[in-house]
This record gives C-alpha cells, sequence and structure tokens, in this order.
C-alpha cells in the first residue's frame, strides 16, 4: 500500500520547504521527499530577491525590475503577488532570525570577496553590517581561513564607495587548528568557549581585536562566530569590544546557509508537515494524464508514495533536478521537457559572466506553474514545479535566486493545496 | 676579468629553459625571453606522457632511441617532475596481429624494455580495461609534469645566474651588417615578474648569439630575422578526466591514429590526441569532435571512461619540421626528430640557430646538443653537465615523511605537497605559519602559493602551473579568488581584483569544453558561487556608475534599530534542535555532487 498524502513536495532546499509550508497553509496534509542535504550549505544565506534586470542595478527595489525580466521568466508566471507571497511566508517561517521585512526595498551586503550586493532578507547577525548603514567598520580576518581576507575585503568595500571607511585587519585566531581545518571547526571553538592560554577563545579573541580598534564603530568577522550558541558569541564579543558585532556572509561550507536549512525544517515540524529524508524519488506512475504515486529508492526497495498533487522542487543543476549528457538536458524524475540549444557549445559563453544558456535550463511552467511539453500542454495535470528546477532564470546573475524559489515555492504549494483540499 | 659572452633564448617552453640552464652551468651569461608565462606554449598544453619510446618503435626508430635513453635520465635528474607508473601497449581483437609483433621486435631492437602480457595480466595491472582486448605489451612509460619541470629548468638557470623575463614578446631581431646581434622585447608590464597594471616597456637586448626555441612559433621568429623556418603546426587535443581512471599509461597498440593514449597525471587522466596541421599557431578551432573523438575511441579500451566526467579540455601544436622539399602530406607521418638550424649555414644569416620539431621527454638532449653548438660557435670549451646535476627539487629527497611532524600537515596534504616540492619541501613548507590549504582538490597550502609568487608576480596563471592550484575537480570555483587573497598585502586590491578576473576566464575557456553531466552541475555551481554569491559579474567597485547607498534598506536605522545585536533574545531559534555539524570534511564544498 501506498503512503497516502494531499500533496507531495520533492526535494529539501528553499523552494521545497516554501513549497511545503504554502500548501500546509490551505489545511491540506503534506509530506516532503527530501533526498539529501540541499544546497543551502553552499549558500550564503542571504535571500536575493532582484537586484539587476533589464540591464539595469543594483536595483534598490526590487519589485521595480520585474517587468525588465526577459520572456519566460518564472516572476513574470507569479506575479508580483507571487514574490510577495513567498517572501510572507519566508518571514513567518524564520521570524527575527532574518532581516530585512520592515521594508520592500534592497539591502546592499558584503560579500566574502569584499563586493556589495543588493538583496532583499539577511541574518540578524549579518544586520550590523549593512553596506548601506553609515557608521565606520573594522573588518577582522584570521591568517588560517583563507576565504575572507580582511585587508583586501576592506579596500573593496572602498573601491565601491562606501558612505563610511572600512579598515581590514588579519589577526590569528586564538587557537591553532590543522591546516585543512574550515569555518565549522573555528565555529566550534567558539561555541564552546574552548580554554586557551589566559582564557577562553571568545575573550582572547575580543582582546585581539580590542587592540585593533581604532573608533570604529562595528565589527565584523567571516561568518564563523558560533553555530549553536551564535547568539551568545556574538553578544559576548559585542559586550566586550563595546561596539555592534556582524557576520560578513561566506560561501561553502557556509554556516548561515545551514542555519538557514535548520530554521526551515524546524518550521516544516512546527506546520504539521511529514518529512520522508534521505532517499531519492526515481520514478512514478502516472493514470489520465495524473501522477498517481512518486516511487522512492529506499535503499535499493521501490517505495511508492501516492498523492493527490506532486510538487518537483528537486532543484537546478547544481541541486541535480536537472540532469544532462553530451546531448541532451533532462528532467530526471518525471521527464519533463527542458529546452536547450542542440550544440552543448551553445548551452555556455566564452565570457565567463556571460548570458549562459545553461544558467536559465529547467522546466517551462504554464500558468499554474504546471511543467509543459514541447506542445505548450502540461505534461501532468497534478503536478507542478517549483524552484531552481523551473527554468527561464539566471538567478545568479539577477540575484534572484531564493526569491525566485520562494515566489515559485508559495504559489506552486498554495495551489497543489487547494486543488488538494477542494 | 673576461666578461662571459652572451647568449640570448628565445621561448620560455622545456627546450629554450632546458638550453638557459645548459648554458648557464657552462657559464655563459644567459638571459631567456616568453612572450606569456613559462610553458605557454606547445610545452604546458600536451598529455605528459614521459616517452619509453615504445609509440616510436615502429615508425621512428632514432626517436624511440632518444627517448629511452632520456626516459632514464629525467628519472635520474628531475625525479620530483615525474611517476614511474609504466605504461601499457594494449591491442583489441580488431588490431592487428603483425603489429603487435613489429611493435615488440621494435622495441626491443631499439633496447626499450618489453615484456607480453595476457589479456589476464594486462587487466590485473589495469582493471578497467575492456573485457575483450587480447594482449598487452608492458614498457617503462611514464608521466611527467611538464610545468614542474619547466619551472625547475629556469629556477636552475636562475641560480647559475640566468634572466628570465617572462610576459616579454620578442616584437624584432636586431640584424645588423648582415649578423644578428639581439632582439627588442616587448615586457607586456615592465622587467621582472608580471604585474597587472604596470606599464609595459621596449627594451633591446643584445647578445652574442641567439638561439629561437620557439617551437611552433619559430617561423615568426625567422620572419622577424628575414630567414624562412618551415614549421608546419600540428594542433591536438587533450582531455582531462575528474580522476585516475587508469594508474598506466595505455596506449592503443596500432599504427598511427587518434585518440590512442591515456596517460594518468597527478590527480586525473588525460586523454589523447589528434594531429591536425593548422596555419596559425596561436588561432585555430577548438571543436567538439575532437573531444566527443576521444571519449568514444578510448572507451574502446576503457569502457567506463563513456560515462565518466571530464573536468576540461585544451589544444595544443606540435611545433612539427621537415626539411624543404620533403613534402610529406599528413602531419602524423612527420618525424618527431628535432632539427638545429644553424641559420648562418642555412641562410648566410650568422648569430642565430633555430631548434624546431622534437618533443619533451627529449628536451635535455636538445638542449645539450644545441648548447655544445652555441659553445663551438663562441668558442667556448666547456662540458654538459645537465644530464648528471639534478633540478632544484630533485636532489636526494625521500617522499617517506612524518607530514604531520614536520609540516604540521595531515598526510594527504603533506604527501601531495611534499611529491610536488620534492627536496624543496622542507624549505617551503615551513617558511610561513600559520600554513592553511587555499586549494582542496589539489592539496596546496599557502606556503606553496607563496613561494611561487616570487617568479608568478600577479600572474596567477603561473601561480597555477607551479603549484596545481585550481587545476582540479572544481576547477578553481572554490579556490580561485582565495589565490588572488595570497597577493595581498604586497598588491593592491584592484591589482588582486584583475589576477582573479584572469585566472577565472582561463579556468573557464577550458571548462567549456566539458559541460554536461556532474561537471556542468559544477560549472553551474561555480557560477552561483561567484555570480551569486560574490556578485563578481556585477561588481560595483568596478562598475562605472556611482551606487545611491542612501536608496537602499538602512537595516531600519531611521526607525532606530541599527544594531541587530541589542534584540537577540527572541529569535526563532529558540528551541530549534540542531544537526551536529561535527564531521569538518562532509561539509567540504569542492564539488556539486550535493
Amino acid at each position: 500500500m501506498a503512503i497516502t498524502d494531499d500533496v507531495l513536495v520533492i526535494g529539501g532546499g528553499i523552494a521545497a520547504c516554501t513549497a511545503a509550508l504554502s500548501a500546509a497553509e490551505t489545511g491540506a496534509r503534506v509530506r516532503l521527499l527530501a533526498h539529501k542535504k540541499s544546497t543551502l550549505r553552499q549558500a550564503s544565506g542571504l535571500v536575493d530577491v532582484l537586484g539587476y534586470a533589464g540591464g539595469d542595478g543594483p536595483l534598490s527595489d526590487p519589485y521595480a525590475g520585474l517587468d525588465a525580466l526577459p520572456e519566460g521568466h518564472p516572476y513574470h508566471v507569479v506575479g508580483e503577488d507571487g514574490v510577495r507571497a513567498g517572501l510572507r511566508i519566508f518571514d513567518e517561517a524564520v521570524g527575527d532570525a532574518y532581516r530585512g521585512g520592515h521594508t520592500d526595498s534592497n539591502a546592499l551586503v558584503m560579500t566574502h570577496g569584499g563586493a556589495v550586493k543588493p538583496t532583499a532578507r539577511y541574518p540578524e547577525s549579518v544586520a550590523p553590517g549593512l553596506a548601506s548603514t553609515s557608521g565606520d567598520m573594522l573588518l577582522v580576518g584570521f591568517a588560517g581561513l583563507t576565504d575572507f581576507d580582511a585587508p583586501v575585503a576592506a579596500d573593496h568595500l572602498t573601491a565601491a564607495g562606501v558612505p563610511f571607511s572600512p579598515r581590514g585587519v588579519t589577526v590569528e585566531f586564538p587557537k591553532r587548528f590543522r591546516a585543512d581545518a574550515k569555518v565549522t571547526r573555528f565555529a566550534k571553538a567558539l561555541d564552546r568557549d574552548e580554554d586557551v592560554d589566559g582564557g577562553t577563545v571568545r575573550s582572547a579573541l575580543a582582546d585581539t581585536v580590542a587592540e585593533e580598534l581604532d573608533g570604529e564603530s562595528r565589527v565584523g568577522f567571516p561568518a564563523m562566530l558560533g553555530d549553536d550558541h551564535d547568539e551568545e558569541v556574538r553578544a559576548e564579543l559585542s559586550d566586550r569590544l563595546g561596539v555592534p558585532v556582524f557576520e560578513v556572509p561566506t560561501g561553502p561550507p557556509s554556516l548561515l546557509g545551514l542555519k538557514l536549512e535548520d530554521m526551515l525544517f524546524d518550521a516544516l515540524d512546527e506546520a504539521g508537515v511529514r518529512i520522508s529524508a534521505g532517499n531519492p524519488a526515481v520514478d512514478f506512475e502516472a493514470e489520465d494524464g495524473r501522477v498517481e504515486t512518486v516511487v522512492v529508492d529506499q535503499k535499493s526497495r521501490p517505495t511508492p508514495y501516492s498523492a493527490d498533487q506532486v510538487v518537483l522542487a528537486t532543484g537546478g543543476l547544481v541541486g541535480k533536478g536537472l540532469d544532462s549528457d553530451r546531448e541532451s538536458v533532462t528532467e530526471p524524475v518525471f521527464g519533463c521537457h527542458v529546452p536547450h540549444p542542440e550544440d552543448r557549445y551553445d548551452w555556455s559563453e566564452p565570457e565567463a559572466f556571460g548570458d549562459h544558456a545553461f544558467a536559465r535550463f529547467g522546466v517551462v511552467p504554464d500558468d499554474e506553474l504546471r511543467p509543459t511539453g514541447e506542445d505548450g500542454e502540461p505534461h501532468f495535470e497534478n503536478l507542478r514545479a517549483a524552484g531552481g528546477v523551473v527554468g527561464g532564470a539566471d538567478v545568479a546573475r539577477e540575484k534572484s535566486a531564493s526569491g525566485v524559489s520562494l515566489a515559485t515555492g508559495a504559489v506552486a504549494g498554495r495551489l497543489a493545496g487547494e486543488e488538494a483540499t477542494r | 676579468m673576461k666578461k662571459s659572452p652572451s647568449v640570448l633564448v628565445i621561448g620560455g617552453g622545456s627546450t629554450g629553459t632546458g638550453i638557459a640552464r645548459d648554458l648557464a652551468m657552462r657559464g655563459l651569461d644567459v638571459t631567456l625571453v616568453e612572450k606569456g608565462n613559462l610553458t605557454h606554449g606547445t610545452t604546458g598544453r600536451m598529455h605528459g606522457l614521459l616517452h619509453s619510446g615504445g609509440r616510436y618503435a615502429v615508425s621512428d626508430q632514432p626517436s624511440a632511441k632518444e627517448c629511452i635513453e632520456e626516459n632514464r635520465v629525467l628519472r635520474r635528474i628531475a625525479g620530483h617532475c615525474v611517476e614511474m607508473t609504466g605504461g601499457l601497449f594494449v591491442q583489441r581483437p580488431e588490431d592487428s596481429d603483425e603489429y603487435f609483433e613489429k611493435k615488440l621486435e621494435g622495441c626491443r631492437e631499439c633496447g626499450i624494455p618489453a615484456e607480453v602480457l595476457s589479456a589476464e595480466e594486462a587487466r590485473e595491472i589495469e582493471p578497467y580495461l575492456a573485457k575483450d582486448i587480447k594482449r598487452a605489451i608492458k614498457v617503462p612509460d611514464g608521466a611527467v609534469d611538464p610545468f614542474r619541470l619547466c619551472v625547475a629548468n629556469a629556477a636552475s638557470a636562475v641560480e647559475h645566474g640566468a634572466r628570465i623575463e617572462t610576459h616579454s614578446e620578442v616584437t624584432d631581431v636586431l640584424v645588423e651588417d648582415g649578423e644578428v646581434v639581439g632582439v627588442e622585447v616587448t615586457h607586456q608590464t615592465g622587467t621582472g615578474p608580471y604585474v597587472h597594471g604596470e606599464p609595459g616597456e621596449v627594451e633591446e637586448i643584445r647578445a652574442d648569439y641567439v638561439v629561437n626555441a620557439t617551437g611552433a612559433w619559430a617561423g615568426q621568429i625567422g620572419d622577424l630575422a628575414g630567414v624562412d623556418v618551415e614549421v608546419r603546426p600540428s594542433k591536438g587535443v587533450m582531455t582531462i578526466m575528474n580522476t585516475r581512471q587508469v594508474d598506466t599509461v595505455v596506449n592503443r597498440c596500432r599504427p598511427k591514429g587518434d585518440a590512442d593514449i591515456i596517460v594518468p597525471h597527478e590527480t586525473t587522466c588525460i586523454l589523447g590526441t589528434t594531429d591536425e596541421e593548422v596555419e596559425d599557431p596561436e588561432d585555430y578551432p577548438e571543436e567538439g569532435w575532437e573531444v566527443d573523438l576521444m571519449i568514444e575511441t578510448l572507451s574502446e579500451l576503457v569502457p567506463m571512461l563513456a560515462e565518466a566526467r571530464t573536468i576540461r579540455s585544451f589544444w595544443g601544436v606540435r611545433p612539427l619540421y621537415e626539411p624543404p622539399g620533403t613534402g610529406t602530406e599528413d602531419p602524423t607521418d612527420i618525424t618527431r626528430e628535432f632539427f638545429l638550424l644553424d641559420h648562418d649555414d642555412r641562410d648566410d644569416l650568422p648569430g642565430m640557430t633555430s631548434i624546431v620539431g622534437g618533443k619533451l621527454t627529449t628536451y635535455r638532449m636538445m638542449a645539450e646538443q644545441i648548447s655544445d653548438h652555441v659553445c663551438e660557435k663562441l668558442d667556448v670549451e666547456a662540458e654538459c653537465r645537465t644530464a648528471d646535476v639534478p633540478l632544484p627539487g630533485s636532489e636526494d629527497f625521500t617522499v617517506l615523511r612524518d607530514y604531520m611532524d614536520d609540516f604540521g600537515l595531515r598526510s594527504p596534504i603533506g604527501r601531495r605537497s611534499a611529491q610536488r616540492l620534492g627536496s624543496r619541501a622542507d624549505e617551503v613548507l615551513n617558511s610561513v605559519d600559520p600554513n592553511p590549504v587555499v586549494c582542496e582538490c589539489e592539496a596546496v597550502t599557502r606556503a606553496e602559493i607563496q613561494d611561487s609568487l616570487d617568479t608568478a608576480g600577479t600572474e596567477l596563471n603561473s601561480v597555477r602551473i607551479q603549484t596545481r592550484a585550481s587545476m582540479g575537480n572544481c576547477q578553481g570555483a572554490i579556490c580561485c579568488h582565495r589565490m588572488a587573497n595570497e597577493l595581498a598585502p604586497e598588491y593592491d586590491e584592484e591589482t588582486i581584483r584583475a589576477s582573479l578576473d584572469d585566472l577565472y576566464q582561463e579556468r573557464w575557456k577550458g571548462e567549456r569544453h566539458a559541460m554536461w553531466g556532474t561537471q556542468l552541475s559544477q560549472t553551474a555551481l561555480k557560477h552561483m558561487l561567484h555570480a551569486a554569491t560574490m556578485n563578481r559579474d556585477e561588481d560595483p567597485a568596478a562598475a562605472d556608475a556611482d551606487i545611491d547607498f542612501a536608496a537602499f534598506d538602512d537595516g531600519g536605522a531611521s526607525e532606530g534599530d541599527a544594531s541587530g545585536v541589542a534584540s537577540g533574545g527572541a529569535v526563532a531559534d529558540g528551541g530549534r534542535e540542531r544537526t551536529d555539524r561535527a564531521d569538518d570534511d562532509a561539509l567540504g564544498g569542492a564539488d556539486g555532487d550535493n
């Protein structure tokens, strides 16, 4: 007997979580089928909605750029209401852990390379470091962490013309780790406040930084200020330094991305969404143009899950929701149509940051976010798509990655929920 | 004191650096100029095979004999550049027995140790060989790192007083009274290492003798001097796999043909190659069908290659030469021998010799012969010592080290670092503290990057070829910007940004030939990290227009809540259970598999 739900969401990232939360709001019984760790561990933890469109940007108002997006962009399907619905669900899910919801405007946040970028929501720990806020800034990097060079990042901010004076210093972390230690090891030392010569990690770090502080009104570190006890770590450093302390989002492994994933899964629990994690969806059964069951490979044992409505949120190329070989690009679970140039050399451009076709690969949604075939008709009456698996957006260059996931997730989830509970 | 005669060497490939080393060791005053990085031409664009000579044992026995001789020399003097993998010539059922026998016989005639293996025996060495192979011949092929070899030759030349100028293009050959007396060089960014943003300059370098060791570009230098050098550049593709599907060099045992060799190289395998004559060594088509041909043909030998992941492809041009009038049609038939063209004898233009043809395995022998020739011309009596004196890094060293005790590095990192650095491991790895890993795929630490910067200036592609940083599976997605950060504080932020952009673009060029399947997934991740996470594509610091910062969210400062710190307490993580991120390594991001 198949496990039966109203709505089945396949995927484990922002889009899948949002779709599940959105469906649950309609009163539907929802299940999330997550394969493995989502790509959030590789994401900065910032929630970009739209920063660049039609040659303009950085946009202070993400909504102002919607019309300029190219035809076929998923934002055109969900509209401004869809974008707002996605953000509402996000804001409710993460509560005060994220900021930016007080305004429609984008903030400018510094990245670990030092370039600033427009984003709509940012972790609370990032908030004091906004580049669109005044207040001289001291950035602190560590000799043992190569991803963030504080003096270079500070000079990079200056080159962008920020309205304050940034300065960077490189210090030694109070505790030494092996050569390939990652930020997680640094975070753990701060979480536990491990003992070091003459005190503990937090106090020793504060002492080191205090010596460098020269009138700056805020101090930034790469995002490694604790994991389980991050607020305590930040509060203590801030208290000892006498100025707000903030984090600069980083690349993988991204603690901010991982924390966001935790928050979203907590919200799913709270909303009563059932979660089946650890196994991939590999096949399906359909009847009369409807998906009846999704088959999950449970340690080589095919296990059917049936539902009235299904949301496909398996991710794009990075998340393996799309697959490819030398000839073609495919959506591996349902075999949905993924348009692409015939010659694989047309999938990318010679310029590294060119207008790459691969960046926009994905299924083609109808106005209800149902993936369509070459004929423009939906593959299945009850299958919708959300997030990276949906084509039409170069979310990296637009700075719209999380926004597209939130908006399509919110709309696909709501429609699925409404259908299922009708 | 009598001044040493001066020699100017054009070309920073294996031949040029080999000549510079040889002549400098003989006490001559040597200057080497190279238009790009060292290895910029063909040396940096080959499959890294250290020939046993087996490949030429039937068609070109003089070359085969030179190969086995130099194979032994390089193992001695360049141990840290060589990996003796061994090689197999594999016969498939459709390949001729007669050729197999001729190959075996040829190897024996040339003094190449050769042993016939049954299919089972061959598969014991290489388990992924096709089930239906017939048999194989085992020979002492190996892998050589052409970058490290070239850099070590240059370093040795410098130790012996030579001057090496990279990014310095010869823009004229100075001829006075019917004799070559030097060259005009245009330094891209001034003399010394390349530094982004530094203005270029033109320099006249006079010398008692000029050696044209520019390989496929020899005709162009010849043109500047007004002589014809009939090089026939021939392109070949090399496709790099993500891992070592084979640990032995695998050759197809049949007469000449495309796509007939797999060379294990560091963490990868390189599939090669094609052989097609081109007009211009710097401007020729790089085509997808060539990549497809590598995968399809070589999967006849190693079937798993059909579904395996390639991380990039690149093309090189062979500097083939044949004496005027030979008229060979097919470039695969042109001899692999090298030729020394004395322009005095040939063109009545004294003062310059060109060296063309040849191959990397015999670079030292070529260098020795031309150095002998130059010494004879300059009336210098000095012995060649390059066959006996190890290269820097290849002096007595053992890779059996306690990496943690010696360098504070876990063994996978320490082992790979020590293999690359050879006898320089202690000097380099203990030079900075702390010494974090910069490139995770290739296990390159800060110390190695910093060491390479002495000669690289801000040219991160030079850092790359010296250290292998950014050459692994992620193709720099995770480490490009980290490498650039290592340029601080010596160079300013704008320079660092420019050098990062260069490296990123260079990686992109080769990756485009591997963009499908898992590697396309990896590419998409790279695009996300560099465009979405770092906003490098729209970097406001690089944009012309000023940003109106005041138009953006100020964090609610106007509402009196700028800090974001004070209000902490009630956040959503109140009761949340986090998974324990105990395992650092499980979080490594250098791959798109997750």
